[in-house]
């Protein structure tokens, strides 16, 4: 009656060799392709290396001043600007300005990526039934799948520091703004668009027109989500040599310092509200013709 | 293209639907033969779960003229419209307009035609609810390729035309449903296309706006001389906008023809239901009711395209009881007295009991 208490599993010889087995073929694919693949990535290297040295030679009044600015001009709102300016000179005040500009550095290029590669994602999936289908477990994978797991096979690849890094975030935070470009897109009102159809609009004069414009505050949203994704990703990708206020922390959980930890998740917590306000009254600002309601 | 302007008028844009069948449903060709012998809309329907749209359609618009299609919702007129521009395929049939099948154009010549030959305005506006009233009606420009200049110019003309001057850099919904239809209407007239395309344009307003843009759009033709498709399910709205009006039930056309056609002579009790409550005094002109010849104790005259409403309000002002009709030379063409005119708009049509008619059952 041993097959009732004891799952019938495979034989654990055959298990073993099955997975040396697919590590084998992975570690001698990387070992082959492991340069082209570099090379591939190189250019969002540079531009990841760029972002960090201009964030930290520009010396701090001048980065605190533009980040001051942008949430102004994102905003409009007095309020978020001066949280934005308080939130930083404590950041600077506490010691964690260099690592709260790496993470920034890391965030706003992964951000940047994932709106790059996520919105034609999404359109093409709003276009196309069986896209949808087939990428939608793809998405789900990524987002369940924990971090780490996927981290591995980045660090096989490329190594440790800072394009794996970027990978495993993107890979993180891009469903979001996949899934809700897809959505905003099929939830465009059909009336308009069959306006849109009866004024003779090419494919690309509806896109750009009615459905990219209409299903703004959707992208919108997937972008805000991303974002915070993004930072969420930020401990765990300090795992595999990413600088910045993820690291900290790590250090802090190794050696049970509470305030270090308390202190950088603060910060973490800190940039993560800036960044959701901002980009969030920005988004609300671009929607702003439907604030106004007739009878006003 | 197949329209040469003449006095900023392009010409040739009758619509000739031929044997035009819509069956909506996933083999739709597979039941044309069965319906085609007579298979009826609920059998289609319950056997095979395919719905019939619209059966063996055959309808003559003249160029220059205004077009209703009535009838109740289900009937299939919002299905007929989007055929003359093709945002519905369909099943077998022609729609011939200007002479060109649509239904046989290839995408790049479909987009062509739309944007030239075509405008239309629907029944919830469809504004881009992000662009100013400006940029709305510049759309079909803007989509056309014309310059940015010449499209404000002709936008601004547009507005102007449909009285919203300044109003050009509002948001749609900062405005009143009227005041966005007559964005709608503005956009479409913009594109000047010889055929305008109106499906239940005015059916979303309230009673008095409805009248109001009934008359702006009466007032435009009379200069437009355009095409005019006018889909709506209110008789009074039909009567009033239709040089011609087809009836639609079921998907098919059960009466084709004049307002004052329909009103004296219903097809059937479908249609007597539809115009019981219709002022006939306001539809019925004087030429169908009057007598023939002089009469000699007449002071008084009135034009033969006169309805009875006016008639009477020359009788009754010039205190007589008969009056001269003239024709359009201002020759006396017959004569009618009060009586025949009380009785031609109290009349209730007698009830077409035709033995065996479905209704009878």
């Amino acid at each position: 009656m041993e097959w009732l208490t004891e799952f019938p599993a495979m034989d654990k010889t055959a298990l073993r060799a099955l997975k040396k087995g697919i590590d084998g073929g992975f570690r001698a694919w990387t070992r082959e392709h492991g340069d082209t693949v570099e090379a591939f990535f190189e250019p969002i290297k540079q531009m990841l290396i760029w972002s960090e040295k201009f964030l930290l030679n520009t010396p701090w009044p001048i980065i605190l001043g533009g980040i001051v600015l942008i949430a102004w001009l994102a905003s409009r709102s007095w309020k978020i600007t001066l949280m934005t300016l308080i939130t930083m000179v404590l950041i600077g005040y506490f010691d964690m300005w260099d690592n709260t500009m790496r993470t920034i550095s890391i965030m706003v290029v992964s951000t940047f990526v994932s709106i790059i590669l996520g919105i034609p994602i999404g359109i093409a999936m709003s276009k196309s039934d069986k896209l949808q289908s087939l990428i939608t477990p793809v998405l789900d994978v990524m987002q369940t799948m924990p971090g780490f797991v996927y981290l591995i096979p980045v660090v096989m690849l490329l190594g440790i520091g800072k394009v794996p890094g970027l990978l495993a975030v993107v890979i993180y935070a891009i469903p979001p703004i996949i899934r809700l470009t897809n959505l905003g897109i099929r939830m465009v009102d059909k009336e308009v668009l069959e306006a849109a159809d009866a004024f003779g609009s090419s494919p690309w004069q509806r896109l750009k027109n009615v459905q990219i414009p209409l299903a703004m505050p959707t992208i919108m949203a997937g972008i805000n989500q991303t974002i915070m994704m993004a930072l969420a990703l930020v401990v765990i990708a300090s795992m595999i040599g990413v600088k910045g206020l993820g690291q900290p922390v790590l250090q802090a959980i190794a050696n049970q310092y509470f305030t270090l930890g308390m202190f950088n998740g603060l910060a973490i917590v800190g940039v993560a509200i800036i960044f959701d306000r901002v980009s969030q009254a920005y988004g609300k600002r671009l929607q702003s013709h439907s604030e106004v309601v007739h009878g006003k | 293209m197949a329209s040469d302007t003449t006095n900023g008028v392009k010409q040739n844009s009758t619509v000739e639907i031929k044997g035009l069948y819509k069956i909506f449903g996933r083999r739709p060709k597979h039941f044309m033969d069965a319906v085609k012998e007579g298979m009826s809309k609920q059998e289609l329907q319950e056997k095979h779960g395919h719905v019939l749209g619209l059966k063996d359609i055959n309808l003559s618009m003249p160029a220059g003229s205004i077009q209703v299609v009535m009838g109740l919702s289900g009937s299939g007129k919002s299905t007929l419209i989007r055929h003359i521009n093709r945002l519905i395929d369909p099943t077998v049939g022609e729609v011939l307009v200007g002479g060109q099948d649509v239904c046989k154009m290839g995408q790049g010549a479909l987009r062509n035609f739309r944007r030239h030959e075509t405008a239309m305005v629907f029944q919830k506006f469809a504004l881009l609810p992000h662009r100013t009233v400006i940029n709305n009606v510049v759309y079909g420009l803007e989509v056309q390729g014309v310059p940015r200049d010449k499209q404000e110019t002709e936008a601004r003309r547009w507005i102007d035309r449909v009285g919203l001057s300044g109003f050009e850099d509002n948001y749609p919904n900062q405005l009143s449903g009227g005041m966005q239809q007559r964005v709608g209407l503005a956009r479409a007239l913009a594109n000047d296309a010889p055929l305008l395309l109106m499906d239940e344009a005015f059916s979303a307003l309230d009673p008095l706006i409805r009248m109001d843009m009934q008359s702006v759009l009466l007032d435009l033709q009379t200069e437009l001389h355009k095409t005019i498709v006018f889909i709506t399910h209110d008789v009074d709205e039909a009567l009033r906008l239709g040089d011609r009006i087809a009836i639609l039930r079921d998907g098919e056309v059960i009466q084709e023809g004049t307002g004052q056609d329909i009103v004296m002579e219903p097809a059937d009790e479908y249609i007597q239901n539809f115009v019981k409550d219709v002022n006939r005094a306001r539809v019925i002109q004087t030429e169908s009711v009057m007598k023939a010849g002089v009469h000699s104790g007449a002071t008084v005259e009135v034009s033969d395209s006169a309805n009875l409403q006016d008639a009477a309000r020359i009788m009754s002002d010039a205190q007589q009881q008969v009056v001269n009709v003239t024709n359009g030379d201002g020759q006396v063409v017959g004569h009618l007295d009060l009586e025949t005119t009380v009785a031609a708009i109290v009349k209730q049509e007698r009830r077409h009991t035709t033995p065996g008619s479905e209704f009878s059952a």
